[in-house]
């Protein structure tokens, strides 16, 4: 039994803008699979909840009139993997979160959640960077939108003012046209676990496949929240395909990243492996791109 | 304060139940003291052990990290719901016995319950691809080996293949 | 027809995978009184105050009892045979509660409330005024002068010192032309990480306090107890469901005697303690850190001199099993290789952190790690073919121990190599892939390993077994060698089967759920000696129940008991083969009989004074991404000598088990204490990194079966083997593909980074080449 003051249960998204306005103090836990674990932890114990679990109409992917992929916040991770439009046009994306957790937790779990919580190790947040991904609030006001990099203020906080919830994330068509994507997820083992260093890397080649039009990397666990490396996006960018540019990438990542030092894993591990990463993953992006190396 | 308390109706392994419940319980709590599913077990209660496995409307949710509220108007599937109606195995349940698939029993249940999963879609699956869709389990007596092996015969047996032809 | 042998089945499948198998929770009254330990925030020091005053206010707490309110009794945890004689007594060194906190987690206070929350709420609100104290984790560390101490009965914190001295090693070393190889070898605390967490509730019945508990050892707890409560031992119950694992965890007390407490301080009333996954990593028992120096004389012939031991074992906080452990690994260092100088010392030492005790392996894990390390590293310095020399210096057939007198009757070491050498292509493997280069790269290794069945004679060995003839034939069998997952029931039903002479082992009805009132006395589920050491007492007892049987057969048919024989269930005429009754029949004319109406029962205790050896290898196949700093086991293949097999399909189940258990040893488990707080920092199955399906190679188990002949079934040691020799299998397979001895385990991408950068596989990414 979870320590839970009170649960306001949302029946609508303006039911739970509602419900955000009459209980500022008051945690809005989507799937629960981080939330009731900070409950149970003692860290969240006592609070009270804002469920909008049941909102079903937060959940499911389109592209919307703009040609933006659109996902609901709520879509959980394994049908954003299963999704037609997904493994169409991100099938990157699809992968990422088909590597958070466990089958179980990939069940409960929802996109929108991972990105709120504004945790640097989260599967989604280095790929929904690298696709340059927007955040969708629906608010009293309305609706207002966040490029993603500005939605993670810092480490574990987000920008969701105190009468919003995320209701969607958008894709823009710029971001995944004509583009392919890889993402490597390193960590300790191989399922049930968090990211080590994760790292999202998607190429745009031209037409004879000669020369990187634009590379997009990001990473979680380089920094306090995910990041890209413009840097070595620059870098790449109008070069040649070629082992030679996949190095030189890959190496510049170093001036970009600021891994830390902890328990879980030395800065120097982290960096040697951001490194190896970036080379691996664009390395696959040009192979799904179509071209060769 | 007062304690809040909320009635629940769903689906139940085929019946619909319904009951009344402390909203502070998860789904385990639920399943546990109020309909008696004992095959619900916990682990860790954190979502990383898979022992409290059930299904819920055909996927497998770890219940500890699921509050129990959240039942209304869904089919809930547990071990219990697994057996005929006289009481017979199920496919599955039968091959973990013969299969040598049982040790202490405890992380089981949930291992069945997400064969159950893998083996509905009807699918053919690789070894490594059942691995990853058994791997929100964890299992110290097994080493996962007589498991895969269980939920491979019973795959095979249900697409009426054998392994060579696969 | 017989019943061992054959792989039949577990007795318990059906309640196991229908759901219905009761474990301790399932037993306990959903409305029972929920107790919650308040554990120490600092690594040592004096508990100075406990404030309960806003815990006590929160509604559903019952009742707070803190170190101040727990009786000065001291008593042992470790789940040994009590000795009568006083100097083998196990160290007691614990309270209920304790005053003076000796490591993070220790148990300062305990809640009793309604429900969960109101317990968790109240152990928040309680305010613990501490005086702190240095602390020490590391074992040498700890045995320096000035060191904090712990215990004031040890003050230099080493709660036991033992020795070997065979030969003259001084002398020894002074051979010319000797290559001496000197190296440490280190290996991390580790948990069980059974899948049911340690939980228990207790009751008063009458003047008795009954406990409920997911233990290995009901009658050992019943004891300690007592001990801890100053009560009587005999007004203590332990009953004894299915459990969801132990590994060594439960073969100790854990919080049965502060739940018995916590009931008896509330009148009796139904009271739970279900710890949490968090302090099982912490405060209940661990697998011992060891520091393992091994010095090495060699001949250029590849003979040892000489060899020198040094072991340096983790305690923890509190004796526990203390310093068996490591002992037990040090008596193999002597036996494997055996040299006639040796000079062996291993030491047992407290340091602030969780207690070490008894896991799958007994010491043995740590010690193969280090001498098979060794073996290896010694071959490649001395350029042997590392298998050559295993096969000339390892224990040969015929080689008696001078202190358990344990023969090895069959050449089991050399069998086993032989065997799994020849199903992994190992000799064309390991020479192929001695110089690769580029980055990815493939090895082989193998590790042997030593291991003996049961305790006999460091400590008492015995079982008791009762049968009871039920009215159609079958039986009721009981012993107190627990099921614990491992399968111990089905091998029993199969034994007494085909002792008493029944037609199938499902005659055979098992009580899985002990009871201390019930059960004949026995000391539990430990040191691989179930099938062993009840096989003593099953197959005494069932001669007795068969011929209580024939007895009354011969009564019946009138026949002579010599010519009788009971046969698949039925009595049969030995002269003409002519079936006469079937045991069915016999039973229910011995209960119903106007004329002599009798139950047939028989009980009987079998101590046993002998000790089997229990011998295999393991072969691992790696690939090693040197730049990804990863390994991934390719193939795994133990090959056991346990003996004749009882279930050959539990038994292979049971090994795959092990083997995974030493894969995470190898690869990825360790539970990581903060140095500057002594705080467990990893202690959840997230971050603790238990392997998962997804981490594992398909695992083989083969056996070769020399029927043991001290054995009532030809069996011996086969549940805790299988996990000692995968670590450095794996480890000497990665020394196979990249050429680098890692050392420490577990060879993560953390110790795999720092030592492919100190060999120069890995550059330093800022000086890498664009």
């Amino acid at each position: 039994m979870y320590d839970i003051k009170a649960l306001y249960e949302a029946e609508s998204t303006a039911h739970a803008v509602q419900l955000r306005l009459e209980h500022p103090e008051a945690q809005i836990i989507a799937g629960g699979s981080d939330v009731l674990v900070q409950v149970r932890e003692g860290k969240r114990a006592g609070k009270a909840l804002i469920s909008i679990y049941m909102l079903d109409e937060l959940r499911g992917i389109r592209i919307d009139d703009e040609g933006n992929l659109r996902i609901g916040s709520l879509t959980s991770f394994s049908h954003i993997t299963k999704d037609p439009l997904i493994q169409q046009y991100i099938p990157a994306l699809g992968e990422a979160v088909d590597m958070v957790g466990g089958p179980q937790i990939r069940n409960i779990g929802t996109i929108g959640g991972n990105t709120c919580n504004g945790v640097t190790s989260a599967d989604s947040a280095s790929t929904l960077h690298a696709y340059e991904a927007i955040i969708e609030l629906t608010g009293a006001n309305g609706i207002r939108r966040v490029p993603i990099k500005d939605f993670y203020l810092r480490a574990g906080q987000t920008d969701i003012r105190p009468d919003e919830i995320q209701t969607a994330i958008l894709i823009p068509q710029d971001s995944y046209k004509d583009t392919a994507g890889y993402y490597f997820k390193y960590a300790m083992r191989n399922a049930m676990d968090i990211a080590t260093t994760g790292c999202s890397v998607n190429c745009r080649l031209s037409p004879d496949k000669g020369t990187f039009e634009r590379v997009r990397i990001a990473y979680g666990v380089a920094g306090p929240v995910p990041m890209r490396a413009p840097t070595a996006e620059a870098m790449a960018a109008g070069k040649p395909v070629s082992r030679e540019t996949v190095q030189a990438f890959a190496q510049a990542v170093l001036q970009d990243i600021n891994p830390r030092d902890s328990w879980r894993a030395s800065r120097a591990l982290r960096q040697h492996i951001a490194v190896e990463l970036a080379s691996r993953c664009l390395t696959e992006s040009v192979h799904r791109a179509g071209g060769a190396l | 304060m007062e304690q809040q308390y909320k009635q629940v109706n769903f689906n139940l392994n085929g019946k619909d139940v319904s009951c009344v419940v402390d909203i502070r319980c998860s789904l385990t709590d639920m399943l546990r003291n109020q309909f008696g599913c004992t095959s619900v077990k916990k682990g860790c209660e954190v979502g990383e052990c898979g022992a409290c496995t059930v299904l819920i409307d055909k996927e497998a949710f770890n219940s500890c990290i699921y509050l129990a509220v959240w039942a209304e108007g869904k089919h809930i599937l547990t071990l219990e719901g697994l057996l005929g109606p006289n009481g017979e195995l199920s496919d599955i349940q039968q091959a973990f016995i013969d299969e040598a698939a049982v040790q202490c029993g405890f992380c089981t249940p949930g291992f069945i319950l997400t064969g159950y999963e893998i083996l509905e879609t009807g699918k053919l699956y690789t070894d490594d691809e059942l691995r990853k869709l058994l791997s929100g389990h964890l299992c110290r007596c097994t080493g996962y080996e007589n498991i895969l092996k269980a939920v491979k015969k019973v795959m095979y047996q249900r697409l009426g293949k054998t392994p060579e032809e696969a | 027809m017989p019943n061992v042998g054959k792989s039949v089945p577990r007795v318990d499948a059906m309640d196991k995978v229908t759901g219905r198998a009761k474990y301790t929770d399932d037993r306990c009254d959903p409305h029972a009184l929920v107790a919650r330990v308040v554990r120490s925030t600092i690594a040592h020091g004096y508990v100075k105050s406990v404030d309960i005053s806003q815990a006590e206010k929160i509604p559903g707490v019952v009742r707070i009892v803190t170190c101040f309110d727990v009786p000065d009794i001291k008593f042992p945890t470790a789940g040994h045979p009590w000795s009568v004689e006083e100097a083998h007594q196990d160290v007691a060194d614990r309270r209920l509660l304790n005053r003076h906190v000796r490591y993070v987690g220790d148990d300062v206070a305990a809640v009793v409330a309604e429900n969960e929350v109101a317990a968790a709420q109240a152990a928040r609100a309680i305010r613990v005024e501490y005086e702190p104290l240095p602390f020490v984790l590391d074992p040498i560390e700890a045995m320096q002068p000035g060191a904090p101490v712990l215990h004031k009965e040890y003050p230099d914190n080493v709660l036991k010192h033992t020795s070997i001295r065979q030969g003259d090693y001084q002398t020894a070393i002074q051979e010319p032309g000797l290559i001496c190889v000197d190296k440490w070898y280190e290996v991390p605390t580790v948990q069980h990480c059974h899948i049911e967490n340690f939980i228990c509730y207790a009751y008063g019945e009458g003047d008795r306090i009954v406990i409920v508990s997911s233990t290995q050892i009901p009658h050992i707890v019943r004891r300690t107890v007592g001990q801890a409560l100053g009560l009587p031992w005999g007004k203590v119950r332990i009953i004894k469901p299915y459990i969801g694992g132990g590994f060594g965890n439960k073969q100790d007390t854990l919080y049965e005697p502060l739940c018995a407490y916590l009931s008896l301080q509330v009148g009796g009333r139904q009271v739970k303690l279900d710890v949490p996954r968090e302090d099982t990593f912490v405060s209940n028992r661990v697998r011992h850190a060891e520091k393992i120096h091994i010095i090495s004389w060699v001949r250029p012939d590849g003979t040892y001199a000489a060899r020198k031991l040094e072991m340096y074992s983790n305690q923890g906080a509190y004796a526990s099993h203390g310093h068996s452990i490591v002992a037990k690994g040090m008596g193999a260092f002597p036996q494997m290789y055996p040299c006639p100088n040796i000079e062996a010392d291993s030491y047992t030492v407290y340091t602030n952190r969780s207690v070490a005790g008894a896991m799958r392996g007994y010491g043995i894990p740590q010690a193969m790690f280090a001498f098979e390390s060794h073996t290896e590293d010694v071959c490649r310095r001395l350029g042997l073919d590392s298998l050559a020399f295993r096969h000339k210096n390892i224990m040969p057939k015929g080689y008696v121990d001078g202190f358990s007198k344990n023969e090895n009757y069959f050449d089991s070491f050399n069998q086993c190599m032989d065997k799994a050498v020849a199903e992994t292509d190992y000799v064309r493997k390991h020479a192929a892939y001695a110089h690769q280069t580029g980055e990815v790269r493939r090895g082989i290794g193998i590790a042997p390993f030593w291991y003996n069945t049961a305790v006999w004679p460091i400590s008492l060995e015995h079982s008791s077994c009762r049968m009871v003839l039920n009215q159609d034939g079958s039986i009721q069998l009981q012993v107190a060698e627990t099921e614990i997952g491992q399968g111990a029931d089905t091998a029993y039903a199969q034994m007494a089967a085909d002792v008493v002479g029944l037609a199938y082992y499902t005659d055979v009805h098992v009580q899985s759920c002990q009871d201390t009132d019930v059960t004949p006395f026995g000391l539990g589920a430990y040191a691989s000696r179930q099938t062993y050491t009840a096989g003593f007492a099953i197959r005494q007892t069932g001669l007795i129940l068969r011929d209580k049987i024939l007895d009354y057969a011969s009564e019946m048919t009138r026949m002579p008991k010599y010519n009788l024989d009971l046969m698949d269930g039925e009595i049969v005429r030995t002269t003409d083969g002519r079936v006469l009754l079937k045991l069915a029949d016999l039973a229910t004319e011995a209960f119903y009989s106007l004329t002599h109406s009798v139950h047939i029962t028989a009980e009987s205790t079998y101590q046993t004074k002998s000790n089997a050896y229990s011998f295999g290898c393991c072969v691992a196949e790696v690939e090693v991404d040197i730049p990804l700093c990863k390994v991934k086991v390719t193939d795994l293949l133990n090959i056991h000598d346990c003996g004749k097999l009882i279930n050959p399909a539990l038994a292979e189940a049971q090994v795959h088990g092990g083997m995974s258990m030493g894969i995470g040893y190898a690869l990825s488990e360790q539970l990581l204490f903060d140095p500057k707080t002594g705080r467990a920092l990893n202690n959840n199955l997230l971050d603790y990194k238990l392997s998962t399906t997804m981490d594992h190679p398909h695992l083989r188990a083969m056996f070769i079966e020399n029927y043991e002949p001290t054995s009532a079934f030809g069996t011996k040691a086969l549940g805790e083997p299988p996990t000692c020799p995968v670590a450095p299998a794996i480890r000497n397979a990665i020394l196979n593909a990249t050429g680098v001895e890692v050392d420490s385990l577990p060879m993560n991408p953390h110790v795999l980074y720092r030592r492919f950068c100190q060999e120069g596989l890995i550059a330093d990414p800022w000086t890498k080449e664009g």
